[in-house]
């Protein structure tokens, strides 16, 4: 059987055959890749030792990128959460430390897993992870979780190419937490439904972001959007698990995202000639930089 | 051709941030340059054009590209400190930062010299999300993305040589996937980049060595995914 490549499509599978995403999801790829389903659950579970590291290894650090523009902000957040000082339950502390904690690893080319690009690395393992920590779930629901979160981004790249280069942030960053968004639901025990219209609500509200890096460098906005992200993507999990759907399918979203992305200017995508990267700051950091690297 | 979509496009690499275009895709030009060099160079000049000139030293691509000429896979820690390992290794490296219109946005030429091979040229592109093309080698077009084991040959371009390799691929059952053949002009150099469906043994290679005015052959395997 041929891979349904639209939410609809898998949705009605899933249905008919009474599966969650993910067990259609893992045995499509078992079968494409021509191994056993438990060595696919394999393969996710290495990349998922991987983004543990990663947190990890970014939780202790504060060693800045080679452009000096990032790399202390987690260790910033670490500290002001030793002082039990937050506006935050411990949960949300939890997954905005370790998104900056992995994207913090990624700029200062520590080891990442890209999730679904390396730019937007620190959203579905900070969801993902730290949920997961605080809901004590076991490792097989955090596999599940990434599978879910690995389905929805392969189905929409089937329309819309992740990369900010073709259709801006919102290909990154925006599926990215969508992508944390539906392994969320997944991980509390949501419905195929739910899933995808937690997708759809994330989705939806990230359309048009911009990629617009300051010289260029995945760190400004790159770096505390990720940290946005995260929290935003339990958002929209948090609504779709209360039964809220999307009016508009999340195909259409799809659709639309990719017509925006067609729409959006190419200074606004990835090149850095718009937006952050050409305000009076942004052009400052970047002149400094070239003269900084000119005499390296 | 559209590539079947997998799992672990979306969920994955593992690798060195903060880049798959401009860090994780150098590794992989410098990967498999490396191996289509065949050796540790003693000498190696990087040109780098466009978005790899202006930004690659942000985003580690020199590291990346001179890691992977030194053999280091997407994922080796030690990419970083590839200025240090190439030092040790005697490894004479440098960069150029360039700028050409009619270069692909992220482009790379390798000046390569060694001890048995004295001198090449490669050049490269990366594609995005980690993907490459080596489109030169020597000046003859390639399109080598590191998905398939590959046979690089560069020989003479007389009658019968495409049908001596293909016979000896055929003699192993291998299926060749896709085909690349160039020329500099009729009766002089000539070269093949053939993708194969599976793994060429030794003896197949050494037969195809014997072929007289082989002028170099080298079996690419394909890159880790």
């Amino acid at each position: 059987m041929i891979k349904p490549d639209t939410f609809k499509d898998i949705l009605e599978l899933a249905e008919t055959e009474n599966k969650k995403l993910y067990e259609i999801s893992q045995k499509f790829e078992a079968d494409s890749l021509e191994i056993a389903q438990e060595e696919i659950r394999d393969r996710v579970k290495n990349i998922l030792d991987a983004m543990k590291e990663a947190i990890k290894q970014g939780l202790i650090s504060a060693e800045k990128s080679s452009s000096g523009l990032s790399g202390d902000n987690c260790a910033k957040l670490v500290e002001k959460y030793k002082s039990g000082k937050s506006l935050f339950s411990k949960t949300y502390q939890k997954v905005l430390t370790y998104s900056l904690a992995t994207i913090e690893q990624n700029a200062r080319m520590g080891k990442i897993a890209a999730c679904p690009t390396a730019g937007s690395c620190g959203i579905v393992p900070a969801v993902i992870i730290a949920m997961a920590e605080s809901l004590n779930l076991d490792e097989e629901e955090q596999i599940n979780a990434l599978i879910t979160a690995g389905l929805i981004g392969e189905i929409v790249s089937e329309k819309l190419a992740l990369a900010g280069a073709v259709a801006g942030c919102q290909s990154e960053c925006g599926v990215a937490a969508a992508m944390a968004a539906a392994g969320l639901v997944e991980m509390c025990e949501g419905t195929n439904e739910q899933i995808l219209n937690a997708a759809a609500l994330t989705l939806k509200n990230i359309m048009g972001l911009v990629c617009d890096p300051v010289a260029g460098l995945v760190e400004i906005p790159c770096v505390k959007r990720n940290a946005f992200l995260s929290i935003y993507a339990v958002t929209g999990a948090e609504l779709a698990l209360a039964g809220i759907k999307s009016v508009i399918p999340v195909d259409e979203i799809v659709d639309a995202m990719k017509q925006v992305g067609e729409m959006m200017s190419p200074k606004l995508k990835e090149s850095s000639e718009a937006g952050l990267a050409v305000t009076p700051s942004g052009i400052q950091i970047t002149e400094e930089l070239a003269k900084k690297w000119q005499q390296d | 051709m559209k590539k079947v979509k997998t799992l672990f496009d979306v969920i994955g690499p593992v690798m060195i941030g903060p880049s798959s275009s401009h860090t994780a895709g150098a590794v992989r030009i410098g990967l498999l340059s490396g191996k289509i060099f065949g050796e540790i160079p003693q000498k190696v000049c990087f040109k780098l054009y466009n978005s790899f000139a202006k930004t690659g030293k942000g985003h580690g691509t020199d590291k990346g590209l001179l890691g992977g000429v030194l053999g280091m896979d997407v994922d080796d820690e030690s990419i970083k400190k590839a200025f240090d390992i190439a030092k040790k290794l005697n490894v004479d490296y440098s960069f150029e930062y360039l700028e050409s219109y009619d270069k692909h946005p992220n482009s790379v030429d390798i000046l390569l010299e060694g001890k048995n091979v004295q001198k090449m040229e490669i050049s490269a592109i990366s594609k995005g999300a980690g993907e490459v093309v080596i489109t030169k080698i020597n000046g003859y077009s390639f399109n080598i993305n590191g998905d398939y084991d590959t046979l690089v040959l560069i020989y003479k371009d007389k009658p019968g040589m495409i049908y001596k390799v293909t016979a000896l691929i055929q003699s192993a059952n291998l299926n060749i996937a896709t085909m690349h053949c160039d020329r500099n002009a009729k009766g002089q150099e000539a070269s093949m980049g053939i993708c194969l469906d599976g793994v060429i043994s030794n003896e197949i290679l050494d037969k195809l060595k014997e072929i007289e005015e082989v002028y170099l052959i080298r079996n690419i395997e394909m890159l880790k995914k």
